[in-house]
């Protein structure tokens, strides 16, 4: 028996010692982390420390200024920003604190938008964003605008949105930060139990621990630097 | 018991009487609880019996102990890893949790590197209970949450006093 045969899944998604700036502030300074396919994972760290120019790089929606970014053994900051794009909207997903519906159309649109804009026929399209709205409990709501919804109610469709595509990675950034705890941690729990069902790896950035307890791992980002809080005890 | 580490911390600083190590204790840990004097002696007794403190010769003087308590090897072998150790994440424990940092700070210890694991310590309970209130009944949701609550309390502190470090170094710092 070789150690070789044992089946080792590379990280899905990795920075590699990126910087960032904007302008004379550095954001991160050679922030490295890696994320396994199915894993749930929390960034947590003091406001300012640079955990959603983290979350903009690892998604390609930041290009870092030093430093690699590999996805699914490609690169990724090295693509140009139509490939960029591309790539975000078949195999990303993203859950933010708000603003990312369109709030004249209804639930339903938003949701089944991201097939629309992928070329799945329209029918089509519509049955399985039903079929979402019914798994986060949203199906009485599909004929509503979505600028007419509290906020629990939309940020689970937009969690739908970015579930609906079928993506590999979902990222989130304080998707419960303008929520009530209890309403929160609903939200949460349904991101975390859906992403598990479906084997999406979730990556989200937080302030909230009880929202952190909700992932498989946490790490810090203090400073522009990701740490490992759990570094120590694998050497042990 | 933090309170035998809490005064074989002191004296990890320098010897000192059993009056002044009470002092000192009911400065920076009592809170409005000082320490009784008979604790005092009586935990000094003890530590003394199992060679982690020794006591001088009695000096000529008023007070009821004239004993200047020196820390021996053993007793800061044992005060250097319970600084540095992550207590178990329970609720209440902010008593133990400031007790390390403070005495941390004082001695020179990395106060830091201890936030991060007893951060980290708590964390993993956290992630511990959530995963029992996914499974668990009503009750048992109940009771994580009661957990969950108190855990996140102690670990907003802990932030706080990590990004305090330096100012309550500051102000442990012997003149
Ligand atoms: N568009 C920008 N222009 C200039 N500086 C920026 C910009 N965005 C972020 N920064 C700076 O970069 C640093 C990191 O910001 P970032 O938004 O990544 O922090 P964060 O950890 O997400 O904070 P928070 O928890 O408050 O959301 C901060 O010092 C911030 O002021
Ligand atoms: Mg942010």
């Amino acid at each position: 028996m070789t150690v070789d045969a044992l089946p080792v899944p590379g990280p899905l998604l990795e920075a590699r010692s990126i910087d960032r700036s904007y302008g004379r502030t550095q954001a991160l300074r050679e922030a490295s982390l890696s994320v396994t396919a199915g894993e749930i994972l929390a960034i947590m760290g003091p406001s300012g420390s640079g955990k959603s120019t983290l979350l903009h790089c690892l998604a390609g929606i930041f290009t870092p200024d030093a430093g690699e970014v590999w996805f699914d053994g490609r690169r990724l900051d090295t693509l140009s920003d139509a490939r960029r794009s591309e790539l975000r909207r078949t195999s990303l997903g993203f859950v933010f604190q708000f603003g990312q519906l369109v709030p004249e159309l209804t639930v339903a649109d938003n949701v089944a938008l991201p097939l629309l804009l992928g070329k799945v026929r329209r029918k089509q399209a519509y049955q399985r964003a039903d079929g979402w709205l019914k798994r986060l409990e949203l199906d009485d709501l599909g004929e509503r605008r979505t600028g007419e919804l509290s906020g629990g109610q939309a940020q689970r469709v937009a969690i739908a949105r970015a579930l609906v595509a079928r993506p590999k990675v979902i990222f989130a950034d304080e998707p419960t930060g303008a929520l009530d705890s209890l309403t929160g941690e609903k939200v949460m729990e349904l991101l975390v139990g859906l992403a598990r069902e479906e084997g999406t790896t979730v990556i989200v950035v937080t302030h909230d621990a009880r929202v952190a307890a909700c992932a498989d791992r946490e790490v810090m980002v203090r400073d522009g630097k990701v740490t490992d809080p759990y570094a120590d005890e694998a050497v042990r | 018991m933090t309170v035998p580490l809490a005064l074989m911390g002191l004296l990890d600083r320098e010897p000192s009487y059993g009056y002044d190590l009470k002092r000192d204790y009911d400065t920076y840990f009592g809170r409005g609880k000082p320490l009784p004097f008979g604790q005092v002696y009586s935990t000094l007794g003890r530590l003394a019996r199992d060679g982690k403190v020794t006591a001088g010769q009695s000096e000529p003087g008023d007070g009821p102990d004239r004993k200047r308590y020196t820390i021996t090897p053993l007793g800061k072998q044992e005060v250097k890893v319970w600084l540095a150790e992550p207590v178990a994440a329970e609720p209440f424990l902010q008593t133990v949790l400031f007790t390390k940092v403070v005495l941390a700070l004082m001695l020179g210890h990395d106060a830091e590197r201890y936030l991060v694991t007893q951060r980290a310590t708590h964390m993993r309970r956290m992630r511990e209970l959530s995963e029992i209130k996914r499974g668990g009944a009503l009750v048992d949701a109940l009771l994580a949450d009661h957990a969950l609550f108190h855990l996140d309390a102690d670990l907003r502190w802990i932030d706080l006093t990590t990004a305090r470090l330096g100012a309550l170094a500051e102000t442990v710092r012997r003149a």
